[in-house]
């Protein structure tokens, strides 16, 4: 399945003097959506009325593609390196993250610690509720209904899809983020990192360990 | 809009950390932040995190008012899901208003 020309053929590059013809596929991004129409009238509404500029919006949006998991991976590496941190953010995440420039806006962090015990994973069934202040934009899959309906169902089976797969003795906690809170997972601190400081401990948390279906990655 | 409530503006919190509830097997219409899979279920109060805003009347552009107490609860995957195939001990963590709540007593 890794081997791209595993599958067969029934047709020969080499032999074809003319290139084959793949049916065309339709492009799947000329037509606007009701929700993207309505998004486009009440955005120049709210420009037409002088409620906000595009300049505002345009500012918005670049702070927002701004946001990623880089961000997150720094609080991470600081709680593992910074227990006076690590006792401030499992406390109140809201407060701690204010360190790195953070403003939770209207939401609240709940960070929530894997331990060799316990292994949280986070999902949001009702829509797409999304630590985005520390995580940025979520992933599709995040978003899809695969996901938001296998997660609390099957957390085990949806984990082992991700390569993560939890030994039997220890508790599968799902956070099913429904209200106010926002979740971020901090992950085990891999074994063999001894020594290392924050920024290359960083290097080792993916976006996947801090929604909890990936584990940190090793040194 | 979501968010912290004033404390004045809100509904006396009923429940603390460690307390049995049940989810309110109810179905009423509109925005309704409590999952249809956990209505009627049994749970333990894990977080009191303070008064919000009521999301059902926010939806609808009203001030929310009074706020009610927000739980996290957590319930055991077992009795969730009577098919659960993993761990006896895994657990969901779910965040309820106060009124989607009820005592729950010690039996069953």
């Amino acid at each position: 399945m890794n081997d791209p020309h595993d599958h067969a053929h029934d047709h020969d590059h080499h032999d074809h003097a003319h290139p084959h013809r793949h049916p065309p596929r339709p492009d799947t991004d000329d037509t606007l959506g009701h929700f993207q129409i309505m998004e486009i009238a009440v955005r120049e509404l709210l420009i037409g009325k002088g409620i906000v500029s595009p300049d505002e919006i345009q500012r918005a949006i670049e702070a927002m593609d701004a946001r990623g998991e880089a961000l997150g991976a720094k609080i991470v590496a600081r709680a593992w390196t910074d227990p006076a941190f690590k006792a401030r953010l499992m406390a109140d995440g809201t407060e701690a993250v204010r360190d790195f420039g953070v403003d939770m806006g209207t939401t609240r962090l709940f960070v929530v610690e894997n331990t060799p015990a316990v292994h949280n994973v986070v999902v949001c069934t009702l829509c797409s509720c999304y630590p985005r202040m520390v995580l940025g934009l979520p992933p599709d899959w995040y978003k899809s209904r695969n996901y938001r309906s296998r997660a609390v169902h099957e957390p085990r089976a949806v984990l082992q899809e991700f390569g993560t797969i939890v030994p039997a003795e220890k508790e599968v906690r799902v956070h099913d983020s429904t209200a106010d809170m926002r979740y971020l997972v901090l992950p085990e601190r891999p074994a063999g990192t001894d020594g290392w400081g924050a920024d290359k401990l960083a290097t080792l948390v993916s976006r996947d360990a801090m929604i909890g279906v990936a584990f940190a990655r090793q040194p | 809009m979501t968010g912290r409530a004033a404390a004045n503006a809100s509904v006396p919190a009923r429940f603390k950390p460690g307390d049995a509830v049940s989810v309110r097997r109810a179905h009423p219409p509109g925005h309704i932040r409590t999952p249809w899979y956990i209505r009627g279920h049994r749970g333990t109060v894990v977080h009191a995190l303070g008064p919000f805003a009521n999301p059902e009347e926010l939806a609808y552009n009203r001030p929310g008012l009074p706020a009610q107490p927000l739980y996290r609860v957590r319930f055991r995957q077992r009795e969730v899901w009577p098919d659960y195939a993993g761990s006896d001990a895994d657990t969901l963590d779910i965040e309820i208003f106060q009124h989607w709540l009820e005592p729950a007593g010690s039996g069953r």
